[in-house]
């Protein structure tokens, strides 16, 4: 079995043929029937196309065919993405059993370097959660600990990283999505530069916010990942013409003697749980040693970005989400002939929207409705120029930026499901990169003692200098692993059935 | 006093097109009150010179040559449609009787 190994070692045996596609795939699924049942990271298995797609690349390989560096190795696609043919609900009632007729170009591209597709992965309704607890089709549990939470929104993608059920994986940030669930679940998760990779295809939330990125379970394997989707998408008219800078080397790089991190004064303290705090720093050392310069910055207006961000996601949710109107796609209810397109609407997004949804759709309406616009979404603007100028002020200081990923380990599934503020609270260090638009990585930095769970360890970089961050995550992770002699997942209890 | 009334949360529900029954319209009026108090602080920060962002990037209007390329086809556009007909998707009624 090789589910254990990283996708570069299993891209190497692909390329040696030591392995084929099909049967690298054939493993993860088995691996999948057998914990799967337990932690519920897939909504769809698409077994058929996923071995027809790796017959494909065992074929062109046996041809002498030159093959993209990671064709073979299977992926776990989040299901906010399109993908031809295939269900994609979003984790919403109003989508189920929607198959969308085109690919996003993050899944094009995936199609076209030969990665495998093994089926798609649960997720808070329309990516609002921080731990797949608002799903409509159940929460996803934590390979950690199957009573606590795998992060949100993109615990099934985290958790199918976890649970060896895929090697890589596609999330998708907006205030956290990819790192919270990175560093709650001891795996490795990358929100791209805004703009860096396409939002083509991607189901929009909130889009000023929403960035597609890797996840992995080492920061090697997030790069090359990275390097497949990312780039120019002239289908998206926010995506940035430019050259990506090359991750790859730069995660494989190890040294970052002389390198500036600047740790953010407001991004700890009270909040924040001591072990996680404590591994915080213990990583930090470690990059002392390894030769960079610790400093310490200030970003005073970090204090109003939780705030600003739940006025400024939900009023774009509010309105990217009036596109679920029973009209073109989706659920219709009630339309028995004797109702209008109206009352039809309402019943349909009554009956289709969960809970999270629909409080978020009302709170963007009224921060949108005349009379509240200045004071609500007009301020929370202004305040997101004020973040960017503290990221621009502190990137004048160090390379990088750096803090923990989210205030604490994973809590217990149900711990927060009524008390919607103590649940935006996961997002308070991850919502300033998306604010800002800058580049953000989670990995995992140890295991907290109170609880001996995943700490993530956050690295923020410029934007369009995403490299700096692989560099710098790169070094670390080696230095970690040197240190405890083992990876992280290799402390995590085996599931039960676990190949 | 609380920043949002139950009347308002209906009001906004009708503008959202969402059903809601009493029970909902209670416990989210209740909800809202909590969620406005706290994000209310944006108000504290910023001052008049401070301009407003609405994207993280500068972004400037996209303009390419009209070219045609290949798009989906009618039965593939309508595919996903909950109702259609002939090459239209097909909505209940949008005007009265009268």
């Amino acid at each position: 079995m090789m589910i254990r190994d990283s996708a570069a070692t299993m891209a190497a045996a692909l390329a040696k043929k030591e392995i084929s596609a099909v049967d690298l795939a054939n493993q993860h699924y088995e691996q999948i029937a057998a914990v799967d049942k337990d932690v519920h990271a897939f909504l769809y298995l698409d077994k058929e196309g996923a071995l027809a797609q790796a017959a494909e690349v065992d074929k062109k390989r046996a041809a002498g065919e030159k093959l993209s560096p990671l064709a073979g190795v299977p992926l776990a696609l989040k299901d906010v993405l399109t993908q031809k043919g295939v269900p994609t609900t979003c984790g919403s009632k109003i989508l189920e059993g929607w198959r969308p007729p085109y690919d996003a170009t993050v899944v094009t591209k995936l199609k076209e370097a030969g990665i495998i597709i093994l089926g798609k992965t649960n997720m808070d309704e329309f990516a609002m959660g921080s731990s797949t607890e608002n799903s409509a089709y159940g929460p996803t549990k934590n390979p950690w600990d199957l009573t606590r939470i795998p992060g949100g929104s993109g615990g099934g993608s985290s958790a199918s990283l976890a649970a060896f059920e895929a090697p890589l994986a596609i999330g998708t940030d907006t205030g956290g999505s990819i790192r919270q669930p990175a560093a709650v679940t001891g795996t490795v998760g990358v929100k791209p530069t805004y703009g860096g990779v396409s939002r083509y295809g991607l189901v929009a939330f909130s889009s000023s916010l929403d960035q597609a990125g890797p996840c992995a379970r080492t920061v090697l394997d997030t790069a090359l990942l990275h390097q497949v989707i990312a780039g120019f998408d002239p289908k998206d008219s926010t995506s940035i013409n430019q050259n990506v800078p090359d991750i790859v080397a730069a995660a494989k790089k190890q040294d970052i003697k002389g390198m500036k991190i600047g740790v953010v004064k407001q991004l700890s303290g009270n909040g924040y749980q001591k072990g996680v705090e404590n591994k915080f720093k213990e990583s930090l050392d470690e990059l002392v040693k390894l030769g960079a310069e610790i400093v310490e910055v200030s970003c005073p207006n970090f204090e109003y970005a939780l705030a600003a961000y739940y006025l400024i996601a939900p009023s774009e949710c509010s309105s990217n989400l009036a596109r679920f109107d029973s009209i073109r796609f989706g659920l219709r209810v009630g339309d028995d002939g004797s109702k209008s397109a109206e009352e039809v609407m309402n019943l349909t997004r009554a009956a289709g929207f969960g809970r999270e949804v629909k409080r978020r759709i009302i709170l963007g309406t009224y921060a949108l409705s005349s009379g509240y616009y200045d004071a609500y979404y007009g301020s929370a603007q202004k305040v997101r120029t004020l973040i960017k100028r503290d990221f621009e002020s502190a990137f004048t200081k160090c390379d990088v930026l750096v803090s923990p990923t989210a205030p604490t380990t994973a809590f217990k599934i149900g711990e927060k499901t009524n008390d919607p503020l103590a649940m935006y609270l996961n997002d308070i260090a991850t919502i300033p990169v998306n604010m800002a638009g800058i580049g953000g990585m989670s990995l995992p930095c140890g295991l907290a003692e109170e609880d001996n769970l995943p700490v993530g360890f956050q690295i923020m970089s410029p934007a369009m200098k995403d490299d700096r961050m692989y560099l710098v995550g790169g070094a670390l992770e080696a230095a970690l692993i040197d240190k405890w002699g083992k990876t992280i997942l290799d402390f995590a209890p085996k599931l039960v059935g676990s190949k | 006093m609380s920043a949002i009334s139950r009347d308002e949360v209906a009001n906004l529900a009708r503008l959202a097109r969402i059903s809601m029954s009493d029970a909902e319209l209670d416990h989210l009026a209740t909800e809202m009150d909590v969620i406005l108090g706290a994000v209310a602080r944006v108000q504290e920060v910023a001052g008049k010179d401070v301009p407003p962002t609405s994207h993280p990037l500068e972004v400037s209007n996209v303009v390419r040559e009209d070219q045609v390329v290949p798009s989906l086809t009618p039965s593939e556009a309508l595919s996903g449609a909950p109702a259609s007909h002939e090459q239209r998707f097909k909505v209940p009624q949008i005007l009265g009787e009268e």
